[in-house]
């Protein structure tokens, strides 16, 4: 009886381990950092909320989300605004530095057809590495001053590398390293962290609204938003890199921008071009 | 009683201008108290990475209207400033957990 009794206990106290181990596991899974999967359900999300337009079509942002708008842009890239700044990049991509290499030199393929593999996690460094950065490195290793990470010389200069990978698919890697497993991590959840006084994540808009009007501007969806990069913006009258969005999507909700290529900027880089992975480079872009 | 009154209005007089001039005298200090607990909690919201341009702007103000002696203004706007920087640390803090609600599963 005192034997049966124990058996009882000790299967009752296993039961009640396992139980626990159990409950445990969902949020333990939950938590754990799962790219593919968020990729699986970011895509999904934008294609269930828009189910007319075609997964190529997001990376043309607000002209994707309305079929006036979506005429306007068909007219506008017959003659684009974009493009002196693609002839001025394609000058200067090709123009040697004063030490005779040129940023070919810098470049798996001569730097011709590869915007889509960035931002790419640098295993000797342990960060992220832009596209932008690795362009002013490439600068600074050749004994050229750097550029401004908003202006329009980066601009230019980015614009006609990703017209060379025009139509080729987003390909961002995530090797199996904890650290860029954290940059992954930590891009993501800046994209969904509120800040500024208006309380505005980059999701409050361009998950939560794309489509809807913010004062007269159509907001863009995630899915595919940084596939255009770089953009002529009707609004700046001029081109903008990726690192001019990022500060002044900060500035517009009130909160400081950070510094350009700082490393917050760099991971959510890398996180919104992972869960853009498959969709085609469209850069240079044209927005209103 | 046209005395009385008229005594009555000078002491009211005097009254409302030492009410006016006391504060005026001492808000040098209070303006360097609030401004200075005001850019401690905007540098703790640096730490975070989540400064607000509501705050320097406000900060901003304050030290103009301190320059220009109207203490009694920069004192209210440093003590703005410091409620907002102080906002910006509870967003930084709070969205520490809260993100997660936004994410797309």
């Amino acid at each position: 009886m005192k034997r049966r009794s124990a058996i009882t206990l000790v299967s009752a106290a296993l039961a009640f381990a396992a139980l626990t181990l159990a409950s445990a596991l969902p949020s333990d899974a939950a938590d754990k950092v799962d790219p593919v999967a968020d990729a699986k359900a970011f895509r999904k999300f934008f294609t269930d909320k828009f189910p007319k337009v075609k997964l190529e079509d997001f990376v043309n942002g607000p002209y994707s989300m309305n079929e006036d708008l979506y005429r306007q842009w068909q007219e506008k890239e017959q003659f684009p605004p974009y493009e002196f700044s693609l002839e001025m990049g394609k000058e200067m991509f090709s123009k040697p530095f004063k030490n005779g290499k040129s940023y070919a030199d810098c470049f798996p393929n001569g730097g011709i057809g590869i915007r889509q593999n960035y931002p790419y996690f640098d295993e000797k460094e342990g960060k992220i590495i832009t596209l932008e950065l690795a362009l002013n490195r490439c600068r600074e290793a050749n004994g050229e001053a750097p550029y401004s990470y908003v202006r329009d010389e980066m601009a230019a200069l980015t614009a006609y590398m990703a017209f060379t990978s025009r139509g080729k698919p987003m390909d961002i890697k995530i090797p199996d390293d904890p650290r860029a497993l954290a940059a992954y991590e930590n891009g993501k959840e800046y994209f969904y962290t509120r800040r500024g006084q208006l309380n505005f994540s980059c999701a409050t808009c361009h998950v939560q609204s794309p489509g809807e009007r913010i004062r007269a501007e159509i907001l863009a969806p995630a899915l595919g938003i940084v596939n255009a990069m770089p953009i002529y913006r009707s609004e700046w009258s001029g081109m903008g890199t990726t690192s001019r969005r990022f500060t002044t999507c900060n500035s517009q909700i009130r909160g400081v921008p950070l510094s350009p290529q700082d490393d917050e900027y760099r991971n959510v880089e890398y996180y919104l071009s992972y869960v853009s992975n498959g969709l085609p480079i469209s850069g240079p872009g044209a927005r209103p | 009683m046209r005395n009385m009154m008229q005594k009555s209005a000078l002491v009211l007089a005097l009254l409302a201008a030492g009410a006016v001039s006391a504060p005026a005298a001492g808000s040098e200090d209070e303006f360097k108290a609030a401004y200075a607990a005001a850019e401690t909690a905007n540098k703790e919201a640096g730490k975070l990475r989540n400064q607000w341009t509501t705050t320097a702007a406000t900060l901003a103000a304050s030290k103009k209207a301190a320059e220009a002696g109207e203490f009694d203004k920069a004192t209210a706007s440093a003590k703005e400033a410091e409620a907002l920087a102080k906002a910006s640390i509870f967003q930084a803090t709070s969205e520490k957990t809260r993100w997660k609600e936004l994410e797309i599963r």
